[in-house]
């Protein structure tokens, strides 16, 4: 059995894994709770990748220190959500939640990864690097990862335009989100779709969506179909409360429990439909109770580990019984989109009352360091390895290239029949459609 | 108050009788004579045979046998997890079919009437038109839209608008629209078979008209390819692009022009998007005059585009200034006499084609 030693010194041969392909999946340990006796080869790759950035100079005590086996500890821990859950037509599942060390780090590291993409996205959006639309997640990133954490990858999920940290949280690479916002090649959609439409289709990631309200609809087509093909698994369809008054979400919701269909409505209320509060826009913003019909959950959204609860108790209910409604208490501290300074509709008090009080990541911060299951430089070092990772990403993207002209008439169809296509001058620029 | 307008388009369904059916029987000797309807549905059928992704959706497909009797039968052969009846709710529905397309499966979503459509244009433009390319070919959306479009008879301005030109200027849907019975069965096969979303124009007045249909058009391989026009009679003199109802009414107007020494050739568009522009253009090449016909309106028709394709690529072969017959610029009227006027009838396209051919002088000069 390999030392700690030689797993160090194993862990510095170079290139063991490009550097490009950072992406939360190298840390994803298994699904839905972590299995408790990890293979010593994934206990390697782990203390391979978490010292593939920063180590290679430190001193070997230091290394030594990193490479205690915090990370790969799943031995059970319980532990209670922050609030009860709020049931409508249902019991609600236990406040009291199983976790471990191993599962609580990945947790920290990619919610610190998360975040520092998205704050990372505002300053290239800023230097003009980013065009169009962007709208960031930082401050929601418990509702992807806890959400990820509670599926498989043969679960579907399918949101609206916010969806950098969705993507990731489904195996996505930040060259790929990266890429993608820049225009470039190696972006996920090749840099045609921009950042409203990241799609991940081997993850069952369905965008990646830019009409509001719309992906409802789409979401329970998926649960459909994987009820047709009887794939026992479910749709996880994401919106906001701003997208919750819309009518195509009744006419959605009503067909899944008609027909019984896996789907699970995830409202993330942010409390803010773009400038409009959400009081000013729903009638009744209790929006786990608005199915009616159909049962609900009212989460904490901004506890990853509530919402890991929440999303598990709700695969298994819409499995059996149809859909069912979560409505995630979360907040964005970014306006709603770049576009927003997102301070004219509400105070900066209140933005930075929940930074202090509620941030995702400083609760689980906060547990682990509580629990004693890192130090807090070791967290520290977390985050800059995070930093690094997304800088590096950055600067890749950076290097890419714009897709060739040609790629203007690649994609129109599946299937393109020789057909003809026109650039705006016609009579300059035409192509045929493969 | 759209189940009494749907009411009333039921009752004039079955008042179709086939007076064609004894004259068509004359002309063909050994050809098999099916309905339009029976096209489409035994077509439908077909396809759910052979390909179990294939399911249909839509008001009344399945215990009612489908509004107009397109779907009868379905949804005994094929059970209620595959033929599924949808509340009035076509945005939801619409959307649905969308998303179990992304998934892989293989809807066909029917509208009572593409007026209906409207309501769920987002998903068919937004949702499904444009993901292919937007997730750089990732999520292929295999979906087809069908229904009756365009006018029927007496039934107002909210149920009578073509879709035609507003879904074929979108890249990324495939837009057909059958004629005749082979049309219907070879077009919607190959419809349900692309890989992409395919918007299926379908006309209520034909449902219940017969056809002659040879042995290869019953196969159950048979498939017409999209994007190619057929020319349903040949000619000389004058090119009449057409495609669903006004294609019968263009070869009877061609009927009339021959007596008088005009050979019009007859082209039946099949495919609106995509247009097929080379066998249009090369008809003009030959005849050198153009008349489009359409039932839809005329501002940013059907016709428009085929009249900016001909000027495109043949201005120089062109003897006349290309004619225009399309359905009145105006909402479609209930009064009977009114009705007549706001849609085209042979003898406008004979007068049209005779304008073309410098027959005849217009009546209103342009102010």
């Amino acid at each position: 059995m390999p030392t700690l030693l030689s797993a160090w010194f194993n862990s510095h041969q170079p290139n063991l894994h490009p550097p490009s392909f950072y992406s939360l999946s190298l840390f994803r340990s298994s699904h839905p709770p972590p299995s408790p006796n990890p293979t010593l080869a994934m206990a390697l790759s782990r203390f391979a990748s978490s010292s593939r950035s920063g180590s290679l100079l430190k001193p070997l005590s230091s290394a030594i220190s990193l490479r205690r086996p915090i990370s790969t500890d799943t031995t059970p821990i319980t532990l209670e959500t922050s609030v009860p859950f709020t049931a409508h037509q249902c019991e609600a599942p236990s406040r009291t939640v199983q976790t471990s060390a191993n599962e609580l780090l990945t947790f920290f590291r990619d919610m610190a990864l998360m975040r520092r993409m998205e704050i990372a996205a505002d300053s290239l959006y800023k230097a003009k690097l980013i065009r169009g639309f962007c709208h960031l997640y930082d401050g929601q990133e418990a509702v992807a990862v806890g959400m990820e954490a509670a599926l498989t990858k043969k679960d579907c999920i399918i949101t609206a335009y916010r969806d950098h940290c969705t993507f990731m949280a489904r195996g996505g690479t930040l060259l790929e989100v990266f890429a993608e916002l820049m225009g470039r090649q190696a972006g996920c959609s090749r840099g045609k779709g921009g950042s409203m439409h990241f799609y991940k289709k081997d993850s069952n990631f369905y965008g990646g969506h830019g009409i509001v309200g719309a992906q409802v609809p789409l979401g329970c087509g998926l649960a459909f179909a994987q009820k047709y093909s009887k794939d026992e698994a479910v749709t996880f369809a994401l919106y906001g409360d701003g997208a919750a008054n819309q009518g195509q979400l009744f006419e959605a919701l009503n067909i899944s429990a008609l027909w019984d269909l896996p789907a699970i409505l995830v409202c993330e209320n942010n409390h803010y439909g773009m400038g409009t509060a959400e009081w000013r826009a729903a009638k009744s913003p209790a929006y786990y109770k608005r199915g009616d019909y159909s049962p609900g959950l009212k989460v904490d959204g901004m506890d990853v580990l509530a919402v890991k609860q929440a999303c598990t108790f709700a695969k298994e209910h819409a499995l059996k019984n149809g859909p069912i409604i979560l409505e995630m208490d979360t907040y964005r501290y970014h306006g709603h989109s770049m576009s927003d300074p997102g301070s004219t509709y509400r105070t900066r008090d209140e933005i930075t009352g929940v930074r202090q009080e509620r941030d995702p990541i400083e609760r689980i911060r906060k547990l682990i360091l509580s629990h004693d299951l890192a130090t807090e430089k070791e967290l520290k070092d977390i985050e800059k390895e995070v930093r690094k990772e997304v800088d590096d990403a950055i600067a890749q993207a950076k290097e890419n290239p714009v897709p060739e002209s040609s790629e203007l008439f690649t994609n129109v169809y599946a299937k393109g029949l020789g057909v003809e296509s026109f650039g705006a001058d016609r009579k300059e620029v035409r192509a045929t459609l493969p | 108050m759209l189940a009494i307008a749907r009411q009333r388009i039921l009752g004039q369904s079955f008042q179709k009788i086939r007076p064609a059916v004894s004259v068509l029987r004359s002309y063909s000797s050994a050809a098999k004579q099916i309905t339009v309807r029976e096209a489409l549905n035994s077509a439908l059928d077909e396809e759910m045979s052979a390909d179990p992704k294939v399911f249909l959706m839509g008001e009344e497909v399945g215990e009612y046998q489908g509004a107009y009797k397109i779907t009868k039968g379905l949804l005994e052969k094929y059970g209620p997890e595959r033929v599924l009846d949808t509340p009035i709710t076509e945005a939801g529905f619409t959307g649905i079919g969308v998303g179990a397309a992304y998934y892989g499966l293989k809807p066909v979503v029917e509208f009572m009437t593409f007026n209906f459509s409207m309501q769920a244009i987002d998903h068919i433009i937004n949702s499904a038109a444009k993901s292919n390319y937007m997730s750089a070919g990732q999520i292929s959306v295999p979906i087809v839209f069908r229904g009756p479009n365009g006018a029927a008879a007496g039934v107002g301005a909210q149920h009578s608008q073509c879709y035609a030109s507003w879904y074929a200027s979108c890249p990324g849907l495939k837009v057909l629209s059958p004629y005749n019975s082979e049309d219907a069965r070879g077009l919607l096969k190959a419809a349900i078979r692309d890989p992409d979303p395919v918007v299926f124009l379908e006309n209520e007045l034909l449902y219940g008209e017969s056809f002659p249909v040879s042995d290869e058009v019953l196969d159950s391989s048979f498939c017409i390819p999209i994007g190619k026009a057929k020319i349903e009679r040949e000619g000389k003199d004058v090119t009449i692009t057409a495609f669903s109802k006004m294609v019968g009414y263009a070869l009877k107007a061609a009927e009339i022009l021959e007596k008088d020494g005009i050979y019009a050739e007859v082209i039946n568009l099949r495919s609106i998007r995509p247009l097929d522009r080379s066998t249009i253009n090369a008809s003009v090449r030959k005849t050198n005059r153009l008349v489009t016909v359409e039932e839809g309106f005329p501002q940013h028709g059907v016709g428009a585009e085929i009249c900016a394709s001909v000027v495109e690529e043949s201005f120089a072969y062109l003897d006349a200034p290309v004619e225009r017959i399309a359905g009145a610029d105006v909402p479609m009227p209930y009064a009977a006499n009114l009705e007549r006027m706001a849609v085209p009838q042979i003898e406008d396209i004979v007068r049209a084609a005779r304008r073309a051919c410098y027959r005849s002088v217009p009546l209103a000069a342009a102010a």
